[in-house]
This record gives C-alpha cells, structure tokens and sequence, in this order.
C-alpha cells in the first residue's frame, strides 16, 4: 500500500511503454492504493492474460522498473513487479474469473499449435473475439517452458497451471496432441488460421570426447526439478555456457544439493547473455564461475578444460593451458536448437537464421493462413516478449478474417 | 541567538509554545514531562464538571499513504473532578514557575457558577484563563461549549461575567463553526477579553466505514459529529487567524491554534499576528519531543533573517493580505521547465491540458509548433501511440546497448516545454511537479504599468462619463 501510494502516476507512462505487453501500470498500482484489487488485477488481464506469470518471471529491472521516472531523481524504481503479484494472487486465490468481453460467438475457428505463453495469449485474445481455438500441445502440461522451463525459485508448475486453468474458462480448447508435419494439410482446410507458438527445439548438443555419459539436458534438468522428477543430481556439477538457462540450471543444481557446481563459459564476465541480476542470484546461491575456460573432454567424473583467450584479430582461440574440474554430471546449456525441421515443412514460410519471418505488427508470415510469435520468431527472449506476440498475432488474425475491433469492457 | 521569550497579554513565556488544551494536557503529571521537553506553557484539558466519554473517540483521515493528515474527535471536556484538576495546577506551578500555566473553563452558563470557577481556577495558580466557547460536540446540548461561541450575545455575557472576578489575563477560544468569525471575536472583545485563541475544532465526518456503514469513530454502531483539526486545518486556521488579525474591532494578543506541527507553521501564524502558539494533533501524533525542533528550527530562522525578538517579524505579512480588487492585473508569470532536474512523469503536461490552458507540450522531439492548441499532439494520441508500440526486452547479447544518455537524465522525447505565449501563469504545473524548484514561475515584464482592477474599472467609469 505504501509502495502502491509513491508511485507518481506518471502520465503516458514510460513504465507502460517499456513493457511489451503495456500493462497501463499507473493505472493498476493506484487501483491498488484505492483497494479495488480486483479491479486491478482485471485491468491488468486486459493487457496480459499471463500477468501471474510475467509478475513472477519477468527481468522487470531492464523493463518496467527499468524505466521508471524513480531511477532519474535517485529513488529506488516503484516495486511494479511486487504490486502486479499482489494484485495477480489475490485475483487467482479468491477464484476470479477472466472477464469475458460482450461479444458474438463468430464460426471461425483458430488453431494454436503449441501451448506456451504465445500461444496461449494468442488463444485468449481470439477468444475475446469471439473466435473458436485449438490449443495443440505435446506435451502432458500445457503452459510450455512456464509450466517445464522458468525456474522453480520463480515460478511453480501449479503457478503456470493456474493461469492455463483460467484461459480454458474462457472458453479455449487444450487439446493433448503433438502436431506432426503430416497434419498441417487437414489443419489448414479445417482452420480459419493457424497459429505457430512452437517455441524452441532442444538444448544444443556438447560435442565432446566422453560426453556420451554423464550429460544431462539443461532443459531436462530443469523440468525435472520443477515437476519433481528429479530428486537428485551429482555432488560435482559443471554447467557449461552463461546464458539464463545456464544460471537456472546451475541454481537448480545446488537446490538438488550439488556441493560443488561451477559455471563454466569460454568468454569473460563481460560477455555472459545472463542478466546481471541473475548473475547475482548464483553468486547467492553460491555458484561458481569459472570464466575463459572451453570443456574439450569428459574422462570419468572430470571435465577437461583448455584456456582460452581473445586474439588481436577479435577472435576467441584456444590455448594449450588445461585445466581440470570434478564434475559427476555435466550440463551443457549454450542454447536451444530452432524446430527448423518441423518449420521448414510448413510449406510456404519464409525462414531466416532458424527463426519465422513475420510482420511484427501483426505476426502474419509470408503464408496467409499462418501467423506466428514467440521464441520461434524472435529467437528466444523472454515469456513477456512472447505473450506480446501471441496478442498482436491475435489481433493480425481477426483483422485478416475481417473481425470487427470489440470494445474493450 | 535571537530570543524566543515573550509576554502575552501580560503572562510572561519562556518561549511561544504551549500546548492546546486536549488530552497532551489532561494531568499534571503529563504537563511537567512536556514542560520538561520544551513546552513554554500549557492550556490544561478544559475543568468543569466532569463528564462521560465514549469509546472509540477518534478518527482520522490518511492521505496517500501519510497517517492523520485530519483527526477528528468526539471526547468532551475533563472526565476528572474539578478539585484533582485545580490541586495539580497548583502542583505543577509550584514546580514549574516559570511556565504559563492557563485553565481552560467550561461550566454552566450561570453567573455564579462562572464567578466560583474562576475564583476557584486563580486560587489554584493559574496565569491564564481561556474560556472554552468551542467545542462542537456534546457540550452545546448542554448549553455549552460552541452553543455559547456561536451566539455572539452570549459570549459577550460570559466574558462580563469572568471579567468582574478574574485577577488574571481572560482568553476567549473561538469556534471555527460559524460562518465569520470576527463577529464573535468583536463580541469577546466587547466583553473584556485580555486575548483571544483560534481556533477550536471544526465539526466533521471523518468518513464512513463502507462494509458497516457507520461513520467513523464507531460507538456501538453509531457515531457522532466531531471536531476536526491536524495539519488539515492549518490553512483554514491561518486564514481566520488573520481575519481576526486584520480587523481592528476584533484583534487582540492571540493565541494561534490549528494544524501547527512545526517551527515553520508557528512562524506563519506569527506573522500573521499571533503572539503565542498552541499544539495538539502534532503532539498526539509524535510527542511532546517534537518542541525541541520547533524552538531550534524557529530560533535558527530568525538568526538567518536578523530577528531578535519574536515583536521584530510579529504581524509582517498582515499588510500582504489584502482584497482581490488590489491585485495588480499587469503582473504577468509564466511557467518555466528545467530540462536537467526533469524525470520525465508528464504530470505537469496532463495537468495543464486537463485541468488548465492546454500550453504544455510533449514535442520537444517531434518539433515545437507554436500556435492555437490545435495543432499539438493531444495527451490521448500519445497513449496511443505507446499502446501501439513494439517493445521487447533487451537481452544483453541479443541488441544493442540501449540508446545513449541524452543531454538530460529524462528522455528529450518526455521533457515537456511551455507555450509561455498561452501560459496563463497559474501555478497549477509547478504545484503537481514532484521535483522541487523544476518548475518555476518567472516574470516577464508586460512592459504596462501596475493596475488594479479597482482602478480599472473606476477608468472605465472615466471613459463612460466623457
Ligand atoms: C531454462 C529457461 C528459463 C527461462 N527463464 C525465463 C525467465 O525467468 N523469465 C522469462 O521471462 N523467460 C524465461 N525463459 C524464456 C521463456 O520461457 C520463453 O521465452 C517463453 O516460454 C516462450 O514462449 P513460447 O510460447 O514461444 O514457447 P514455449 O514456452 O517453448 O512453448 C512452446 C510449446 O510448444 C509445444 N510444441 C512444440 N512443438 C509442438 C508440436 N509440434 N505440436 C504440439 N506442441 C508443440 C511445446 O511442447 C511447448 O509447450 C526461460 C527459458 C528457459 C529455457
Ligand atoms: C481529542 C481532543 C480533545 C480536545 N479537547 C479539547 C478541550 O477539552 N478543550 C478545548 O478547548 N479544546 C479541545 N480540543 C481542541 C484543541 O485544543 C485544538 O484547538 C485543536 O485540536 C486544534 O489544534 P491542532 O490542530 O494542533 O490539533 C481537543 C482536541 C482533540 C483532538
Ligand atoms: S514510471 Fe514509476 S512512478 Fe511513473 S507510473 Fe510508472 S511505476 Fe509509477
Ligand atoms: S502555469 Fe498554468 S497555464 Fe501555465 S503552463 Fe503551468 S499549468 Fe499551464
Ligand atoms: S511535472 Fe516536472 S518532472 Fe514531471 S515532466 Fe513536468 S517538469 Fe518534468
């Protein structure tokens, strides 16, 4: 209440602008001051069905807080993310319902392959519309890496489940079912429109001498630890990249009860993809970072590790100084692989750098019935960035299916 | 060090601070902590036969996240025997004898019970006597209290009456409750009173408790009408504290009373004439503690501005308060944004568009176009505008460094800029601004010389004659 109250009430807000999805958030935090909490939770669904979530999962230091107008007179940003939970809990504990806009049923039917964050916010935005979607995902949970993915730290698995829950209310099908390339003929006479929220394929591999045994999936581990399917991994654990995955999956590895798990990237400090906040997160949790190192062998618990530098032509080479680490399991997390091959038989897609070419506005591709967003479009960002997607793809499907713009209320 | 003693109708002061006469001044015991603390003197909790209080007795009203920017009361007078009272005014003086001690009164409106309470009050010790003709609750059913205050007739019989027995100074406290106050401050003076202390509480509803329905404070599901006062008053305060000032008919040494929490509200009323000060919300709220600042703070200031005495700055804004009609209407001020101290809320650009003259601009970037409102972007088409971007989250290896720092620390594109051509020099944008001094009014010289409107328009009279 007393952080709801600092905040200014900025007007065209540069917290709303930073946030993908433009959460008006002058508008939900004074609801909050006011004590219409429920009001304020609406207001923030109207702009993001996955607000639970994104509260929860959100880098909000490089965006909303990021931007607040507090950092420029050296006060601490409003907490926005701590106020968006609030609101978001209170909404999913008292058992609210999403609001469903006035609106005619139309006989148009959207099919949304993949049932993760784009997907899902694509759904629920169409459903708004009025249209009738098909959720298709493969795998047991729906949510995608909010259910199998994001930290545990941060977001549960009933936390994901929740909001999938609530989009279901408002009337969108989940349908258990892997979309096979043989099936886009039949989908494309049965559907209205074909969205593609397929998301990334598997971690890249390590392609090591001994790196047969002893390796684990970074995305494997950290959906084992998250639904409880691992209950354990080695006492040593060397997880090689620095990326957000990285860090998640080290972190998970020492909350599995690891002694020892080092971080182990070929670049310097400087060069890591993590988020200098998650960074911090390891070095709390006490994760080791081992900087200028490349693994070039595993030999029976050990990882062999040869220095390496920056030449003057710019280039990373590889130096003759080796270096040896314990290491019981070894998880590679240098980033997820594109579903290029599942993609590529979308006949008549554009493709480029493994990523779906689409209109950003409207998420339209080059082929007229599909749209797309999310991590197979912008090659990895966050669950923000993908639920901002999913929405303006909802929006580029109903207009091209020439459904009129409903009043929002 | 400049000096803080002053005499007051008469009572000598170590300094002008007392406290109001509320629950900071029920007992004795209370009374010599405050004096210890700072406290100059105290107006004890109004004497007179004791009543009843109710439980709860007090509400409040918060105001963005601040507790009690208004509290409201429905306690009556003293709930102790007149006789307890009176022993420890004789107590405490014994003990404090430099500190003004004054016994408020409230009793029947007899004459012989107002001649033994007095006798009784000046018997005990007190300096001072302030008759309580203000508070707005319970008392007037009893024929007391505002009942009296209100009745200008009345307050003059009352003061009479005091007057033919009282050996000491005789103030006369006035309810705000009534639509000109100086009406009853005249009739007060009529009567004989030595001073004057303004003002009591105002009558108020707090608020209401929206799941019970009862107004606030609840007393077994009812409440009552109370008294209103805290830092919510001051201005209310001030300005009748200055009526009362201004007018020859009314003014007397006063003591001021409403919304004083600091050295900087005791030094505004001083300047408005008043010769002592009296607290009680701020006090209710912090503690007889906070006296130590507002002798210091008040000392400090005087020292800066060469005030020796309290006599050297008594009553200087007096003159500075005058009608409307003597304002000159070729005094022009115009709006003026510090782009360095700026953070970019646009609080300043709503509030002029909406609550204003539509002369502050969000297109520092886009190019200014000087000219009838028009032309400018409106606010709505801005908030369009952001709901229709494209923003993601910068990953740091995925995008570039985000865009250098401008010149300023808040994005040129959110730095509003003035029209001063439309500017009407209201004010409004510089009080939303949440950065001090980043918005400040300048003159510009209208190049005529002064005029009122009073002399305008007896021109015109002029002009319509020839
Ligand atoms: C370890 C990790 C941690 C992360 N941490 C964060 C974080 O803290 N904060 C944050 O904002 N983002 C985080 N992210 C990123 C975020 O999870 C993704 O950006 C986001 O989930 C992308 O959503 P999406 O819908 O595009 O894809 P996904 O979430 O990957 O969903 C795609 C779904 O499609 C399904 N699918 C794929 N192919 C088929 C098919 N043929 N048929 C049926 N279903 C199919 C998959 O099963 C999956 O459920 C993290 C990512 C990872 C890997
Ligand atoms: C709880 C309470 C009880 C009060 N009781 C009396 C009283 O008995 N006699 C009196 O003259 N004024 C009484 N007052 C009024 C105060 O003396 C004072 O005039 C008023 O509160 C305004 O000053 P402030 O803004 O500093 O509180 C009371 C005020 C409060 C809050
Ligand atoms: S920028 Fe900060 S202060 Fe301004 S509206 Fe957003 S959260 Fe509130
Ligand atoms: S002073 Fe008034 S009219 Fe002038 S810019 Fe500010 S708000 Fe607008
Ligand atoms: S109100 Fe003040 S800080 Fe805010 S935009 Fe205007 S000038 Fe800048």
């Amino acid at each position: 209440m007393v952080e709801a109250n600092r905040c200014l009430n900025c007007f065209d807000a540069p917290c709303t602008a930073a946030c993908p999805t433009h959460i008006d958030v002058p508008r939900f935090i004074k609801k909050i001051a006011s004590g219409n909490v429920a009001g304020s939770a609406r207001s923030i669904l109207e702009a993001n069905v996955l607000a639970g979530s994104c509260a929860r999962v959100c880098p909000v230091e490089v965006l909303c807080e990021g931007s607040c107008v507090m950092h420029h007179r050296a006060e601490k940003p409003i907490m926005i993310g701590r106020l968006q939970r609030y609101a978001m809990d209170n909404f999913y504990e008292r058992g609210l319902q999403i609001p469903v806009r006035q609106r005619p049923e139309l006989p148009l039917r959207v099919a949304c392959i993949g049932g993760g964050p784009a997907s899902l916010a694509c759904a629920a935005e169409l459903r708004q519309a009025g249209v009738q979607v098909t959720v298709f995902d493969k795998r047991d949970l729906a949510g995608g890496l909010n259910t199998y993915g994001v930290a545990e730290y941060k977001l549960r698995v009933s936390e994901s489940l929740r909001e999938v829950e609530a989009i279901q209310a408002t009337g969108v099908e989940i349908l258990q079912r892997e979309v096979g390339c043989e099936d886009l003929a039949a989908f494309e006479r049965e559907f209205d429109a074909i969205f593609l929220g397929v998301g990334l394929g598997e971690m890249h591999r390590l392609r090591i001498p001994g790196g047969e045994t002893g390796v684990m999936d970074a995305l494997d581990l950290i959906a084992g630890y998250k639904t409880g399917e691992i209950l354990s991994v080695g006492r040593t654990v060397a997880v090689i990249g620095c990326g957000n995955t990285a860090i998640d999956a080290a972190v998970a590895s020492k909350r599995l009860g690891a002694d020892e798990v080092h971080i182990v990237y070929r670049r310097g400090p400087e060069e890591m993809s993590a988020f200098g906040f998650e960074y911090e997160h390891a070095l709390q949790e006490g994760v080791k970072f081992l900087w200028w190192r490349q693994p070039i062998a595993l030999e029976a618990g050990t990882l062999i590790c040869a220095a390496t530098s920056i030449n003057e032509a710019g280039d990373l080479v590889v130096g003759d100084m080796r270096t040896e680490l314990a290491a019981e399991v070894v998880v590679p997390a240098i980033g997820q692989s594109p579903l290029a091959e599942w993609l590529s038989s979308v006949k008549g897609i554009q493709f480029a750098k493994g990523r779906v070419v689409v209109d950003r506005a409207t998420g339209a591709t080059s082929h007229a019935k599909y749209f797309a967003g999310g991590d197979c479009v912008n090659g990895g960002r966050e669950v923000v960035d993908a639920v901002a997607d999913g929405k303006r793809a909802a929006r580029g499907i109903t207009a091209a299916l020439g459904v009129m713009e409903v009043a929002h209320g | 060090m400049a000096s803080l003693k002053t005499t007051f109708a008469g009572i000598e002061c170590i300094n002008p601070f007392w406290l109001a006469s509320a629950p900071p001044t029920n007992c004795g015991e209370q009374i010599m902590r405050a004096f210890d603390a700072g406290w100059g003197g105290a107006v004890w909790k109004t004497i007179g036969e004791p009543i009843t209080n109710v439980s709860s007795r007090y509400s409040s009203v918060d105001w963005a996240g601040q507790r009690m920017m208004g509290l409201n009361n429905i306690e009556l007078i003293s709930d102790r025997p007149i006789e307890v009272n009176l022993a420890e005014i004789a107590e405490v003086k014994r003990r404090y004898p430099k500190h003004a001690v004054i016994a408020s009164l409230m009793v029947e409106s007899r004459r012989d019970v107002w001649h033994e309470m007095v006798k009784r009050a000046e018997d005990a010790g007190s300096d001072g006597l302030e008759l309580n003709f203000g508070c707005p609750h319970g008392m007037s059913e009893r024929g007391m209290g505002s009942a009296v205050g209100q009745v200008p007739e009345y307050a003059q019989m009352i003061t009479e009456w005091v007057k033919e027995v009282a050996c000491t100074p005789v103030l006369v406290k006035l309810t705000p409750n009534i639509t000109d106050i100086r009406v009853v401050a005249r009739a007060a003076k009529l009567g004989g009173a030595d001073a004057l202390s303004a003002i009591n509480t105002i009558n108020s509803i707090t608020g209401i408790d929206l799941d019970t329905f009862t107004p606030r404070p609840n007393v077994d599901g009812k409440s009552s009408h109370g008294g209103y006062c805290g830092p919510a008053v001051k201005p209310i305060a001030l300005n009748m504290v200055q009526s009362v000032m201004a007018d020859p008919a009314s003014a007397l040494p006063m003591s001021a009373i409403g919304g004083i929490g600091t050295w900087r509200d005791a030094a505004e009323f001083l300047l408005v004439g008043a010769g002592t000060v009296q607290v009680c919300t701020a006090v209710m709220h912090y503690g007889y503690r906070i006296v130590e600042d507002m002798i210091d703070g008040l000392s400090q200031w005087m020292d800066e501005k060469g005030f020796a005495t309290l006599d050297d700055f008594r009553g200087l804004s007096l003159p500075r308060v005058t009608e409307w009609k003597h304002l000159n209407l070729n005094y022009k001020i115009v709006a003026q944004i510090d782009e360095s101290l700026c953070i970019g809320c646009d609080l300043c650009h709503i509030a002029c568009w909406d609550g204003a003259h539509q002369c502050i601009h969000t297109d520092r970037v886009t190019g200014p176009v000087d000219g009838h409102v028009e032309v400018h972007r409106k606010p709505m088409e801005a908030v369009h505008a952001t709901m229709n971007s494209i923003a993601v989250t910068r990953i740091p290896k995925m995008d570039p460094p985000a865009v250098s720092p401008g010149l300023y620390k808040a994005p040129l594109a959110r730095i509003p800029r003035v029209d001063e051509t439309e500017c009407v020099g209201c004010n409004l944008c510089s009080l939303v601004c949440p950065v001090e001094d980043c918005i400040t009014m300048k003159e510009v010289p209208a190049g005529l010389a002064p005029e009122t409107w009073e002399e305008r328009t007896a021109k015109l009279g002029i002009v319509e004659q020839c």
